[in-house]
């Protein structure tokens, strides 16, 4: 299953490798990483791929957990939704 | 902006936006279901079959909804089940007590843990069958003994005319639907809608019913998005013609209604159910920047209300619909924008200042969906006032070949000005002034107004 994790909050060191320490603990590939400002805010989109018997709840509630960790929001959902509003 | 392989870092940002700061969510995941099938002579027997359908179809319906969320991050705020209109359950049941399929439809409701129900319902544009008349006389103290039973009641059709008898009954069944509710704002009168050419597979609530031509089970899919929509002719269309407003409300209709769409494909699949249409309709809510007043407004009105509000309304619904069209491959329901009162705080600010009127809000109902919506009118209006209305919120529908309706909360103990708060969706918003002078004679003539001209197409 391809989903898209998103980071948003302030810049700080360690972001990147705290969530792709995470994302390798549970078996979630990396396929690829973007950065950029959003309204003077960092922003972080990662495209992964879980793999089978990892969901996306479950990975949302470890992302959630070191987002507030890192004091920034993380979000998990399938790629699908951003395919359907922006692909015809 | 770095372009992924496969995806846009801008669109995602831009979806995420739609989302958590403008509200975009998928207003309803409605389940139609047919309760043709659990018709029975037997009171008791009808409402346990009715019941036992409808918890064996729906019992899944908000885990399933719950985990679509979850996955795909964009928030179901409703989870609601649309029956067949319970008129037609009561006709092979003449000794049976109408009020006694609410409460199984309540029962149903509060075990699959949905918040509305609707259907109780009777289909009479053309005349009364007796069932239709027993339900009609039984909706007061259904929606008094219940809480999430939604009642509907469709008088007229472009095809057949209005049925002035059946719009007399309803001026007297919302004052006292009003009146047995009066303890607790009024609410019963909230959930029930009159309606000129009803659609069969509309998802929205008060006035969802599953129509006879449905398939025995169906999913249907409600839209929202005002929020979204604003923020884009915020953002981007500052410096835009009217066609250039056009074109950014067409670009968002389509990316909300194509998560609809999604949602809806996924939710079918995953309940074994077929997915029927998406609604397209802009459904606001009371909450801050989700608002269709606020977009009449972005495109340059100083207040939803001033002259001007019912060209703009009409140039948002027809790019709601065709930004929606292609984005869908099964379009349905109302699919308009509503423009209810006390639901949308834009519209309810509007009508405390006195800008918008109830005249205006007829005027507007002619270029949208639905009607006259959520509109709170003094507690002692004549009930024939009401019942003229709805007569002429019909002729609109009627004549125009589209869907129109009818939901006034009458107020009781409350004068024009003073204001009745629902809470939640409902919302809140002023009692408005209404016209008086009496239609009395006009409506006790009752019978037919005669199918218009535009119904012989054939």
């Amino acid at each position: 299953m391809n989903a898209v994790i998103t980071v948003i909050g302030a810049d700080k060191v360690g972001i990147l490798a705290r969530i792709s320490t995470l994302c390798a603990d549970n078996s979630v590939n990396i396929e690829e990483v973007t950065q950029t400002i959003l309204r003077g805010m960092f922003a972080m989109i990662m495209l992964v791929t879980l793999p089978e018997g990892i969901t996306i709840e479950s990975l949302a509630g470890k992302l959630t957990e070191a987002g507030k960790a890192l004091g920034v929001n993380v979000s998990v959902t399938r790629q699908e939704i951003y395919d359907v509003t922006h692909k015809i | 902006m770095r372009r992924f392989t496969n995806i846009n870092a801008d669109d995602i940002l831009e979806t995420l936006r739609m989302i958590h700061d403008e509200n975009l969510d998928v207003r309803t995941v409605t389940m139609g279901i047919s309760l043709l099938d659990c018709a029975d002579p037997d009171e008791k027997a009808a409402c346990c079959k009715l019941y036992e359908k409808i918890v064996r179809h729906a019992e899944n319906l908000v885990p399933v909804c719950e985990r679509i969320s979850t996955e795909y991050g964009i928030p179901i705020v409703n989870k609601r089940v649309a029956v067949t209109p319970v008129a037609m359950l009561l006709g092979c049941a003449p000794a049976a007590d109408p009020v006694a399929y609410a409460r199984a439809l309540e029962r149903a409701a509060d075990t699959v843990g949905i918040n509305f129900i609707g259907g109780y319902s009777a289909l009479v544009h053309k005349g009364f069958s007796p069932g239709d008349v027993r339900l009609l006389n039984a909706i007061p103290q259904a929606l008094s003994v219940t809480d999430k039973v939604c009642s509907s009641v469709n008088i007229g059709t472009t095809k057949s005319g209005i049925n002035m008898d059946a719009v007399a009954m309803m001026g007297e069944i919302i004052l006292d639907t009003a009146r047995r509710t009066a303890d607790r704002n009024c609410i019963g009168a909230a959930k029930l809608v009159v309606f000129c050419n009803a659609p069969e597979d509309n998802p929205f609530m008060a006035g969802a019913f599953h129509g006879a031509g449905e398939p025995d089970v169906v999913i249907n899919i409600g839209v929202s998005g005002p929020g979204a929509v604003r923020s884009a002719l915020q953002n981007n269309a500052k410096s835009l013609d009217l066609s250039g407003v056009a074109e950014v409300v067409k670009r968002t209709a389509f990316k909300i209604t194509r998560m609809g769409q999604l949602v809806g494909e996924v939710a079918g699949k995953a309940l074994g159910v077929p997915f029927g249409i998406v609604d397209l309709s802009l459904a606001p809510t009371p909450a801050v920047g989700d608002s269709i007043a606020e977009v009449l407004e972005a495109m340059g009105l100083e207040s939803v209300g001033a002259y001007g509000t019912t060209a703009a309304l009409a140039l948002l619904n027809d790019a709601v619909k065709k930004g929606g069209v292609m984005a869908s491959g099964t379009v349905g329901g109302l699919s308009g924008a509503f423009i209810p009162v006390s639901e949308d705080a834009g519209m309810s600010r509007a009508a405390d200042k006195g800008v918008l009127t109830l005249e205006k809000l007829e005027a507007m109902t002619a270029v949208c969906s639905v009607g006259l919506d959520m509109i709170i009118v003094p507690g002692d209006t004549p009930a024939e006032v009401l019942s003229a209305m709805i007569a002429d919120e019909a002729a609109i529908g009627m004549i125009n070949a589209k869907t129109t309706a009818v939901r006034v909360i009458p107020a009781i103990g409350k004068k024009a000005g003073e204001r009745l708060s629902f809470g939640g969706l409902l919302g809140e918003g002023p009692v408005m002034k209404v016209n008086t002078v009496s239609p009395k004679e006009f409506i006790k003539r009752g019978g037919r107004i005669p199918a218009p001209i535009q119904a012989l197409k054939n």
